[in-house]
């Protein structure tokens, strides 16, 4: 018998459908995976006997002739969701123990299309991180090592780092992402799978702990191309109670999907060479522009000028967003108190948050209440947003030339965990690729294309116009067929 | 612009994060290595550009002005670090 976790989500939905199986065998068959898996600490918390309550629901509803998109699914959950009675914690310790007495949108839009939640997956603390080193709760371990009989830790990438480890490993079929600056993109090539940041304000923020609300957005991350398009169907949609979700319909990406690109132009942003970038990254990207070309696509080159002042304005916006955000963990309404003796309101909010948030946390607290100062709003804040209109109108000139852009996902392999993380600035820029798509909200993907020398997995970004998420979909399937990528990590934990 | 430690601990209370010596001595040079790298924005000829308001051109919607919700006093609460008698409460505030 087919091993049911080596199944992606179509195949899982149609098997069981088919009757080839029960939900029960197969959300079993995942629990123990997430129960024999704890070495890579992708979890935060599991919730297996959830996981089975959904999949006896999907088998009477297989009875009863009834069934959902999603029945017969078990997925899990970005910790940063979230979930009515089940712990959400942002990986912070400052929300170690809240238990929402809510759901949020995209989860519960999930449930109800019948996927059912194994556990609520580790990330970087609050979202801020690029390789999950952040988190209050632990280092989230990559399923992968390099080739070399090295069996150094590598970093799954972040934020959505449990996510892609649990993917990867095989412990959960798909999951949920969150992007912010590159969350969902960075960690599926660091771990040789699929993820697909929408456009922003297709999938409702409603419920998601808040990071930089102006750049957050959910997506999903799975195996493959077709496996995030199902899913995203069933994240997507307006949603009243976010007043940036966009009241249109969700399209029928997965029926729509065609590797066929004939008539498609791919642009290629010569800004996005950048220099100290290793030469097996700049052959994927030349193997990945003629895996498009054999799909009928003509490339055209293009310039995308300010991509080198992305990082920077990212990085005034994203922590003034934060800084704003944040402000609602105070000990008074949910999560952490810590009142000193003797202390008045202001000193149990100062040792609140100093107890409860983590450096990384602060530093762009601190970052963010700075740039957002008396004095200092125009000079770093201001000047930021008008950067950002020059990004998202480099993307717009680029259009005029193409419908598409390819470009490499991240600037490295997965690095080790520790090789990075004393020095913030190096971290920030492993999403050089991935933060001007962000800052102008445009749909991107992140599918693999090969592997390194080390044997680690490499991916290419697929960058489309906004709401075309079809045709960035359509070309990630193209490069999927024709990398033929089946590699994965050899299991030790 | 670079910050000093006065300027550090003026953000950090602003902010309401307590801050120990030890920290403000070593996110002087963290920020401002911060900082430093985000000044080049200011090479970037602006004067002509609006800031981004949105992304994605959208509507802010108006809905009518009526109750949507409510009654679920014990489930706001649910979460307190502290609550009594239906309020939250917090260390005394007044003398």
């Amino acid at each position: 018998m087919t091993n049911l976790t080596d199944l992606g989500i179509a195949a899982i939905r149609d098997g069981f459908k088919a009757g080839d199986f029960s939900a029960r065998d197969v959300a079993s068959a995942f629990n123990d995976a997430v129960a024999g898996a704890r070495a890579l600490n992708a979890f935060i918390v599991e919730t297996p006997e959830i996981a089975l309550a959904a999949a006896d629901q999907a088998d009477k509803d297989r009875a009863a002739g009834t069934l959902k998109p999603l029945s017969g699914v078990p997925i899990g959950m970005k910790d940063l969701f979230a979930t009515k009675d089940v712990q959400t914690t942002a990986a912070s310790h400052i929300l170690e123990g809240f238990v929402p007495q809510y759901e949020s949108t995209v989860s519960g839009k999930l449930w109800n299309a019948g996927a059912g939640m194994l556990g609520k997956l580790n990330l970087d603390q609050f979202a801020m991180g690029s390789s999950n080193e952040t988190s209050f709760f632990g280092n989230v371990i990559s399923p992968w090592r390099r080739n070399n009989g090295d069996t150094a830790a590598l970093a799954p990438g972040g934020s959505s780092g449990g996510t892609s480890s649990a993917i990867a490993a095989r412990l959960v079929p798909g999951a949920t992402g969150t992007d912010t600056g590159g969350s969902i993109r960075q960690p599926a090539a660091f771990t040789g799978i699929s993820g697909i940041k929408p456009t922003y304000g297709r999938c409702s923020r409603w419920g998601i702990v808040a990071f930089a609300s102006s750049l957050d957005q959910a997506g999903p991350m799975a195996r493959d191309v077709r496996d995030c398009a199902i899913l995203l169907e069933n994240m997507a949609g307006f949603d009243p109670k976010d007043s940036t979700s966009l009241d249109l319909a969700v399209p029928n990406w997965e029926a729509a999907l065609s590797s066929d690109l004939k008539g498609k132009r791919v642009g290629i942003p010569k800004e996005y060479r950048v220099d100290g970038m290793p030469a097996e990254i700049d052959a994927l990207w030349e193997q990945g522009i003629s895996w498009l070309k054999d799909a009928g696509a003509e490339i055209v080159n293009v310039s995308l000028p300010h991509t080198q002042y992305a990082l920077p304005a990212y990085y005034i916006i994203a922590p003034a967003e934060a800084s704003s955000n944040l402000a609602r963990y105070d000990g008074v309404r949910y999560g952490l108190r810590d009142l000193p003796d003797g202390a008045n309101l202001q000193d149990m909010y100062a040792a609140t948050r100093a107890a409860g948030f983590g450096d990384e946390v602060k530093r762009r607290i601190l970052i963010g209440t700075y740039v957002l100062s008396a004095g200092f709003y125009d000079a770093y804040y201001t000047q930021a947003q008008k950067v950002r209109t020059l990004i998202a109108r480099d993307f717009e000139q680029a259009w005029e030339k193409c419908d598409l852009l390819l470009t490499p996902t991240a600037p490295s392999a997965a690095f080790g965990l520790g090789e990075k993380s004393d020095d913030p600035l190096a971290m920030y820029l492993n999403d050089v690729f991935t933060v001007p798509t962000s800052l102008a909200g445009l749909p991107a993907m992140s599918v693999p294309g090969g592997l390194d020398a080390q044997g680690l997995p490499l991916g290419l970004q697929i960058i489309g116009k906004a709401l075309d998420e079809q045709t960035v979909l359509n070309a990630g399937l193209a490069i999927e067929e024709r990398a033929g990528f089946t590699a994965r990590a050899d299991k030790w934990w | 612009m670079s910050v000093d430690h006065a300027t550090v601990r003026k953000i950090a209370s602003l902010a309401r994060i307590a801050v120990t010596d030890d920290q403000v001595e070593a996110m002087v040079p963290e920020l401002n290595n911060i900082l430093g790298w985000i000044e080049q924005l200011g090479e970037v000829d602006t004067s002509a550009v609006q800031p981004m308001t949105a992304v994605i051109p959208n509507v802010l919607r108006l809905r009518d002005d009526v109750v949507t919700d409510g009654d679920v006093r014990d489930a706001v609460l649910k979460n307190a670090p502290q609550a009594e008698q239906g309020f939250f409460t917090v260390p005394k505030v007044i003398e």
